[in-house]
């Protein structure tokens, strides 16, 4: 699995955060997505697919 | 075509819930969603929007950047007549203005953050218990902890004293009713960004570690005028405790009404357990119960059907939030099932900012609440209960209770 995120899409909703912490997280100022690492292990692909799900912004593509 | 369609059959939108189902949508609502995931509705003025009913459909149009949220726009299915007094916040802009103002607000609402401010929380509610706890029975759960719960976060959050809370709880009651006048409405508004224009002002002067500071902050950089920080502050004040404060009664007299439901929030100390109840209980009550309003930019064709450029927009999350298609038996009340799709905070850029927030504050209330009342009931009948079918935001006007 290949993760690639849009910052400039990004809405800060924090649903990403919220389902796969190891994967996500905000940036202080203003809660734009981070990515902490393009390529999780295979254990967090479920959360990983369930952030993409819940992004209201379609801000996180994945490659499987 | 829709041009033939016999215009005295377009049926007429809101619609009425039946009586004795507080709960459940409307069921003409329910009868238009299995005609089709987009019928047409008429609207106060005349209009004929396209309602999207189903879930599939709401999320994919929500999330489309031909479609506006611009509320200015011909074909804009407005709920009320626009007032050029009424408060215009990014909520009704479409980007680049959109994304540049909310990003201005976004801070406090990463989940990190929110997460910081889950002890301040609970600490309110457990004072506001106790406080319960030793007064007066029966009580109004509203009045005395439904509001007070959200409007003392956001005030914390916002750098806005509390003691000023029944000035801006009764402006944003007016402004969040249906049955008013778009005078009354703008009049309502003007006093609150008046108010909090002059917050602004205070904070330029001698800032706090608070939003309304940062955004003063912004005013002094010129990133933003006084008055549309004032605007900002306006929606984050009203959106912040009308919405939350409906959820936490609303929910209540739900879960009253379900006991099966309630002991099993009751018994468990599951964190897990607790969040999925939240979610399940946004999808099942949906308080924003007057749909998501847009306009189409472009010719858009989805489910069969061809969306014309200026067409209005109305995403009915509530009734998609009961779609069988996503939500197996979604007329059922289940803390256990996994109800995260839910558009209860709607979809798409514009999705509620303040989720998190939200979220965090219902988990401790649900959490808190019913362990520590655990004799907790309604201490009047259902059908004495008033509820708030002429709000932009449904819940409770009152709940008595006793236990």
């Amino acid at each position: 699995m290949r993760i690639t995120i849009d910052q400039d899409k990004c809405v800060a909703s924090g649903q990403c955060v919220t389902a796969a912490m190891d994967v996500f997280d905000q940036r202080d100022e203003d809660g734009i997505v981070v990515l902490l690492t393009s390529t999780p292990p295979a254990e967090l692909a479920d959360d990983v697919r369930q952030a993409a799900i819940l992004c209201p912004a379609l801000a996180i593509h994945i490659e499987e | 075509m829709t041009e033939t369609l016999n215009q005295a059959e377009i049926p007429q939108f809101p619609m009425a819930r039946a009586a004795g189902c507080p709960f459940d949508p409307p069921p003409t609502l329910k009868a238009l969603q299995e005609e089709g995931p987009l019928v047409k509705v008429r609207l106060w003025d005349g209009r004929t929007p396209w309602l999207v009913t189903r879930h599939a459909e709401q999320r994919a149009l929500l999330a489309d950047p031909r479609v506006s949220a611009d509320i200015t726009r011909p074909g804009y299915p407005g709920q009320t007549p626009i007032s050029g007094g009424s408060p215009l916040s990014f909520i009704l802009m479409d980007d680049p203005e959109h994304a540049r103002l909310r990003r201005m607000v976004t801070a406090p609402f990463a989940v990190k953050r929110v997460e910081a401010l889950r002890p301040v929380v609970q600490k309110i509610v457990d004072e506001l218990i106790d406080d319960l706890l030793a007064g007066p029975k029966p009580v109004d759960l509203v009045e005395a902890f439904a509001l007070p719960v959200p409007s003392l976060v956001i005030c914390e959050l916002l750098g806005v004293p509390y003691s000023d809370h029944d000035f801006f709880q009764d402006n944003s009651k007016t402004i969040v009713k249906r049955d008013v006048t778009p005078e009354q409405r703008a009049a309502a508004g003007g006093r609150l960004a008046e108010y909090l224009g002059d917050l602004v002002g205070r904070k330029l002067a001698d800032p706090g570690d608070d939003l309304l500071s940062q955004l003063a902050g912004r005013v002094k950089a010129g990133e933003l005028s006084q008055r549309e920080a004032a605007q900002m502050g306006v929606l984050l004040l009203i959106a912040g405790h009308e919405t939350t404060a409906n959820m936490i009664a609303l929910g209540t007299l739900a879960l009253l009404q379900h006991p099966h439901q309630l002991a099993l929030l009751r018994e468990s100390d599951d964190p897990k357990l607790v969040a999925g109840a939240v979610e399940e209980l946004l999808r099942y009550l949906n308080i924003t119960h007057s749909g998501r309003r847009r306009v189409a930019l472009e010719d858009i064709e989805i489910a069969g059907q061809v969306i014309r450029a200026g067409d209005g927009l109305i995403m009915a999350n509530d009734i998609g939030n009961r779609d069988a298609a996503t939500f197996p038996d979604p007329d059922e009340l289940d803390i256990r099932r996994d109800a995260r799709l839910h558009v209860a905070f709607g979809f798409g850029v514009h999705q509620c900012l303040g989720q998190p927030l939200a979220r965090m504050e219902l988990q401790v209330v649900y959490s808190t609440l019913y362990r520590r009342i655990p004799t907790l009931r309604a201490a009047t009948d259902l059908d004495q209960i008033s509820f708030k079918h002429d709000g932009q935001v449904y819940g409770v006007y009152e709940l008595p209770v006793t236990w």
